[in-house]
């Protein structure tokens, strides 16, 4: 024992000059490289604060609005929720999002969430819960609210119909049409109209084409006579059956006297963003709110 | 014990602890003595010379056929929906069994304050893996930063060589400083911070998800490592390196390091991302003959592929005496 401490002093000779100049500057350099790092890390904050980066989420996201903080924190910015949408509706945020790089978002015009997936696919995916798995059907979200924004370019109020490819024959996005094909979806482009009265928002939206199959279900059951069939429809409406309307074409009278239609958002809207997308005139007519009414868990 | 402490403290910056004499046993000392005024500098060179003649970095070849497989296999899974690898390095799903990053998770539960269940199992999976597999060994052979920096490193030391650059290093303290900011400041914001800036999770997203603006940063890093100082994101930065080295103290996967041959020139130590867990090679410094290298090692095999004497050697502990 006695020698070790003995031989300990000696061992710590003092450093020379050069080198205490040598390890003052790489304590320097190594202070300014931890500054510089955090403070890159950190100017992530400027988009969260400034709200540039609160967009449409898919459905589930747990957020309010205006506050997307519990979703970035529970995001693990994996994109399995990209991977499983058969629209490819969900995009991953870039380095301009700040604290959000990396978490999905959905742009509606270009591709909006139609539901086709049925099943909710993109919250099943997810690892982390940041889509919460406390919904099972579309009818169950509140990704945000649709909303009337420019009544005079809707083609409803001005009383036209429409004719063509809804949004133009270089359209990439996509929609599933029941009558078409029940599992794939098929390019809006590929899908021409031919309406009296322009009505795409309305027909298009998912939450009504749910209804209409539930109703036209239920018609049949009670057509068949068979009480245990109609039990089973009816039980179906409890849960994968919308309770409420979402969007509804309604009359309204012009200062003229002469009556029209508009679309009326009900309060069934999931905000999924259908609408928005189908809405043939440029800039859409209809666009999805995430207003004060708009929270993801349909609270 | 010894190695479990002091690959620790190396994670965290200290710098190698030399043996006392007294702590060596006396066939290393022999071993040591042995070669004093035996190895000629004309040998040693002659030995190394015949080496890189018939070597063919057989390690490194197979380490960037992994790299690269693995992150092809995310693309693949994507792009061809084959569903075999789901997801980004971050999380993923192998054929639909979650895996976790441990740092991404690490920084999900710390701002999230929430312990989510699939990601536990993922987790749990994701630690089990490297603790089999060596830890640090997610670094060199699954990270795609590691492999884009490695060749840009050869760029680093043509310019160091034409005297054109200086490396300037760093206090390796500063990785652990990072790894207690980086945990602190996702526990009080809220926000995972470090995603913001982690190069493994913006590549990994760019070779699936196709590239953004975020990969300016990543082009940013390598340039200072090119110009400025060797490897520096690795060496200095990346908590994922500390979480993964942390993992690696108790990995049975190894690189073991045998006195006995060694010429102590030091080719191992300057291929090294991490040299200082090669300073047992420099001679009189290691604790005995056979001693496996610290945890902060990445298990690149880059030491094992130059050293002309075969001096250092992939190990599985205990595997050797079952065998």
């Amino acid at each position: 024992m006695s020698d070790k401490t003995t031989k300990k002093p000696k061992a710590k000779r003092p450093l020379s000059p050069k080198r205490k100049e040598q390890s003052r500057r790489e304590f320097l350099r190594s202070s300014v490289l931890t500054i510089g790092v955090i403070g890159v890390s950190l100017l992530g904050i400027i988009p969260v604060v400034q709200g540039t980066s609160i967009r449409l989420r898919p459905p589930g996201a747990i957020k309010t609005p205006f506050d997307e903080q519990e979703f970035f924190a529970s995001c693990i910015k994996c994109g399995q929720c990209v991977q499983v949408c058969p629209v490819n509706a969900i995009k991953l945020a870039d380095l301009e999002d700040g604290f959000g790089i990396g978490v999905p978002y959905i742009d509606a015009r270009a591709q909006a969430c139609d539901f086709s997936c049925d099943g909710l696919q993109c919250v099943l995916a997810c690892p982390t819960g940041a889509l919460t798995h406390h919904l099972d059907y579309p009818a169950d979200t509140r990704m945000g609210f649709a909303r009337l924004a420019r009544p005079k370019a809707c083609l409803a109020v001005q009383g036209k119909g429409f004719k063509g490819q809804a949004r133009g024959a270089d359209y990439k996005g996509l929609l599933r049409y029941d009558e078409v094909d029940r599992w794939n979806p098929i390019l809006v482009a590929d899908h021409p109209y031919d309406l009296e009265l322009c009505d795409l928002c309305v027909r298009q939206c998912p939450i009504e084409i749910r209804i209409t199959q539930c109703a036209e279900k239920a018609k049949q059951a009670e057509a068949s006579g068979d009480s245990g069939k109609v039990a089973r429809v009816a039980e179906q409406h409890g849960n994968e059956c919308p309770p409420k309307h979402a969007i509804a074409l309604e009359p309204f009278e012009l200062p003229n006297g002469e009556t029209r239609m508009k679309p009326v958002i009900k309060e069934g809207c999931v905000g999924c963003g259908v609408c928005e997308m189908i809405c043939p005139v440029e800039s859409a007519a209809i666009v999805i709110d995430l207003d004060k009414t708009a929270d993801t868990l349909g609270g | 014990m010894r190695y479990i402490m002091d690959s620790l403290s190396q994670i965290f910056g200290a710098k190698p602890r030399r043996p006392s004499k007294e702590e060596q046993p006396p066939e290393l000392l022999e071993i040591y003595q042995g070669k004093k005024g035996k190895l000629s500098k004309a040998d040693v060179e002659a030995v190394r010379h015949e080496h890189h003649n018939t070597c063919c970095n057989k390690w490194q070849r197979r380490r960037w056929i992994t790299l690269i497989l693995v992150n092809v296999l995310f693309v693949v899974s994507y792009y061809f929906d084959v569903q075999l690898l789901e997801g980004a390095l971050t999380a993923s799903r192998f054929v639909g069994f979650h895996m976790a990053d441990l740092n991404s998770a690490l920084q999900v539960a710390l701002a999230y304050k929430h312990i989510v269940l699939n990601l536990v199992i993922g987790t749990v999976t994701v630690f089990v893996l490297w603790l089999l597999l060596g830890g640090r060994t997610f670094c060199s052979w699954v990270c795609p930063y590691h492999l884009l920096a490695e060749w840009t490193e050869y760029l680093h030391l043509w310019l160091v060589k034409k005297k054109l650059i200086k490396n300037h290093t760093f206090n390796r303290k500063v990785r652990g400083v990072f790894y207690v900011i980086f945990a602190l400041l996702a526990l009080i914001s809220g926000y995972t911070v470090f995603e913001t800036i982690s190069p493994t999770g913006i590549l990994s997203r760019a070779l699936i998800y196709g590239p953004g603006v975020a990969l300016i940063w990543v082009g940013a890093l390598l340039l200072f490592e090119v110009f400025y100082s060797r490897r520096a994101w690795c060496r200095y930065v990346c908590p994922i390196g500390v979480t993964y080295g942390v993992v690696g103290v108790l990995s049975p996967l190894r690189v073991k390091y045998n006195a006995e041959a060694c010429h102590h020139e030091g080719d191992c130590r300057k291929v090294c991302m991490v040299p200082h867990v090669l300073d047992l090679t420099i001679r009189g410094a290691a604790f005995d003959v056979n001693q496996d290298v610290g945890a902060d090692c990445t298990r690149c095999g880059m030491c094992v592929d130059v050293c002309p004497t075969s001096s250092l050697t992939y190990e599985i502990k205990g595997l050797s005496k079952l065998l």
